[in-house]
């Protein structure tokens, strides 16, 4: 037994990797997944279809009101726009509503189907498996936001010129800068969304039912939006983890505005630090009973 | 082959009544890591989910390496509960666990890769096809080697049969195949110990026969095999030791054939059977021949066989056999009943049929 122990015991520092690995296929090749990603690829799409049904009807474009999402006055002039637009339609809803269904169902789900059991007397331990799965979340912010942002750049280009970008204050800069700005945006844009993951992926230790993580998680967002916009409740907006999120058009300035990005990565952080160690509080004590 | 124990393997209540502990070693001079001659040995574990009721109660289980162990218990006794325990998968309110030697679940990523387990069924991810389910709980086991995976992976799905449903979703597996595919993903590396909580749930005959034969093999590679199951003759054919809980208790444990002659209190020859179409001669001729407690039903009679305390030693069965066909019986049927293990869980855990509250 001693030499087959040699053989099984080598130290494998990569293993964690090969388990993230796992969870990040398992996780986007279910239905489930692609489907939020189908639905955040079409929204662009909508968006741009209906501002050139718009425009096409009213004659020359940019006087169409102004009203509607940001930056949707100036997509008839640069097809780039629709990626900003885009984001700013998507992030209060959509993008962080599939985040929640993702981080939500992350540990619930399992716990649900007996899989966590399984994975657990592997022996996957506990706090890698939740590091591994708030990972997985996170590359779903990430893909999610570049889901929309693509599309909306493929939709845009396809139905309106491109060029030079003029920014908020005023200044142009060139469509490749303008390029880099979009990714940067984008990239900004899934970070605001780290903290709600941690809140999702605490949810998701609390139950064993992956319906109910997904459902209080998405919840619990509409509930702190609603919050955000009722004005006798000021005093406490800035903690609130949707406060800054627009907060990313500020990279259109020219010099950007740091303050609010900052303020928006800084409140990310604290969620995460904070959800995060509740979520390893309770599921390395759980009694894991599904 | 399991080695065979010496002497007296300590039935009921193993460690009262100054009976000697089972040795543990412990920590041996040096670090040592310990021998370790149980798989799995508890004391006082005791689990009292939330609201309170103890569902294990003060367990002192103590499983040999290398034996074939039944664990037995009507349902809600607590079986499911104490393998929990043993898998770290919930705490234990008080007492310990020690599994192949190390406590659990302090131990727990030491000791789990070498324990193959199967816990209140199988549970899988319905998405993906039975191969795919059983590269991912590799995946998450640190001591599997991904260059293997797959002749792993393969090998393990022929063992249980499912080479040619591999491919298939396992949301369009049977309730069999499903057990079956959890049967898989126990075997995907050797394992010191297996843990099978009711692994022939749902099979089919030849299922049974071959999770029969395959607990054989394994344990004759040494393997030590926990096994739960309600369907006792499944146990008596394949278990060498065996324990049975009531109400979170544990109500005996010992070898198999230890158990039946202690707990039904019958180590003599056992009951003879005849079946003849002449009942009443054959009552005759059994008594003076010695048997007891002699019952007639139908064309079956049977009795007791004397106990062989009066110096000339049991009746030879030949010469009842003789004597029957002598006086004019006519003898259909003839042979001696052992005691089985349907009989001891009986009489331990009482007749009835309710669930204990
Ligand atoms: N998650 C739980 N929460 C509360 N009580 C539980 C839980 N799981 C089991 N119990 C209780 O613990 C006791 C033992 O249950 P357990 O599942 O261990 O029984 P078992 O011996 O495995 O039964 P079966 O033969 O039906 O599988 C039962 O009274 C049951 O009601
Ligand atoms: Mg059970």
């Amino acid at each position: 037994m001693s030499q087959a122990e040699g053989v099984l015991r080598r130290p494998r520092p990569l293993w964690s990797l090969g388990l993230l690995r796992s969870e990040i296929t398992t996780t986007f090749r279910r239905w489930r997944t692609l489907a939020l990603l189908a639905v955040l690829a079409g929204v662009p799409v909508l968006v741009g279809i209906a501002v050139k049904i718009e425009t096409g009807d009213g004659g020359p474009g940019g006087g169409g009101g102004q009203g509607g999402p940001a930056f949707i006055s100036q997509v008839t002039h640069n097809g780039l726009f629709l990626v900003f637009t885009s984001l700013a339609v998507t992030l209060p809803f959509f993008l962080p509503m599939s985040i929640g269904v993702i981080a939500g169902d992350s540990l619930a789900g399992e716990a649900h189907g007996g899989t966590l059991r399984y994975l657990l007397v592997a022996p996957a331990g506990r706090t890698r498996l939740l590091l591994v799965k708030y990972a997985t979340t996170l590359t779903f912010c990430l893909v999610a936001t570049l889901v929309v942002a693509l599309s909306a750049l493929a939709t845009g280009a396809l139905l309106f010129p491109l060029g030079e970008v003029t920014l908020l204050s005023g200044t142009s800069i060139s469509f490749g800068e303008g390029l880099l700005r979009a990714l940067a945006i984008a990239v900004v844009v899934a970070l605001s969304l780290i903290g709600l993951a941690a809140v999702g992926l605490f949810v998701s230790t609390l139950t064993s039912s992956g319906i109910a993580a997904m459902a209080t998680t998405v919840g619990l967002l509409i509930t702190v939006q609603i919050l955000d916009t009722i004005p006798q409740l000021s005093a406490v907006q800035p903690y609130l983890f949707p406060h800054y999120w627009l907060s990313f058009a500020d990279l259109l300035r020219d010099p950007v505005y740091w303050d609010q990005l900052q303020k928006n990565l800084g409140l990310q952080a604290l969620y995460a630090a904070v959800f995060g160690s509740a979520a390893w509080a309770r599921f390395t004590t759980r009694d894991i009973t599904a | 082959m399991p080695p065979a124990r010496a002497g007296r393997w300590p039935v009921a209540q193993p460690y009262d009544m100054g009976e000697p502990m089972p040795q543990q070693p412990a920590t041996g001079p040096g670090g040592m890591p310990p021998a370790g001659e149980w798989a799995i040995e508890t004391r006082g574990l005791t689990k009292a989910y939330r609201g309170g009721q103890l569902a294990v109660d003060g367990l002192d289980l103590v499983v040999p390496r290398g034996s074939v162990f039944g664990f037995l218990g009507p349902n809600g006794s607590g079986k499911t509960t104490t393998i929990r325990m043993l898998m770290g998968l919930i705490d234990a309110t008080a007492g310990s666990a020690r599994v192949l030697g190390q406590p659990m679940p302090a131990a727990g990523r030491r000791v789990l890769p070498k324990v193959g387990a199967l816990i209140e069924g199988p549970a899988l991810y319905g998405y993906l096809s039975g191969r795919e389910n059983l590269r991912r709980f590799d995946a998450a086991d640190p001591d599997a080697d991904p260059r293997t995976r797959d002749a792993r992976v393969d090998r393990a799905l022929e063992r249980v049969g499912l080479g040619a449903a591999a491919s298939k979703k396992a949301r369009a597996y049977s309730l069999g195949m499903k057990q079956r595919l959890g049967l898989a993903a126990a075997l995907l590396q050797p394992r010191e110990l297996l843990v099978l909580d009711e692994p022939t749930n749902g099979l089919d005959p030849q299922g049974m026969r071959e999770i029969r034969a395959l607990v054989r093999e394994l344990a004759a590679d040494g393997t030590t095999v926990f096994l739960s199951s309600h369907l006792l003759d499944e146990i008596e054919q394949v278990c060498t030791h065996a324990a049975v809980m009531a109400r979170g208790r544990l109500i005996t444990q010992g070898t198999v054939a230890d158990l039946s002659a202690t707990v039904l209190g019958s180590p003599g020859p056992g009951r003879l059977t005849v079946t003849t179409p002449d009942p009443a001669d054959a009552v005759r001729v059994l008594k003076e021949h010695g048997l007891t407690g002699l019952q007639t039903t139908d064309d079956r009679v049977t009795g007791e066989l004397p106990e062989a305390d009066d110096g000339t030693g049991p009746p030879e069965l030949a010469d009842i056999n003789a004597a029957l066909v002598h006086a004019g019986v006519r003898v259909r049927g003839f042979g001696t009943e052992r005691a089985t293990l349907e009989d001891v869980f009986v009489q331990l855990t009482g007749e009835g049929f309710d669930v204990a509250g």
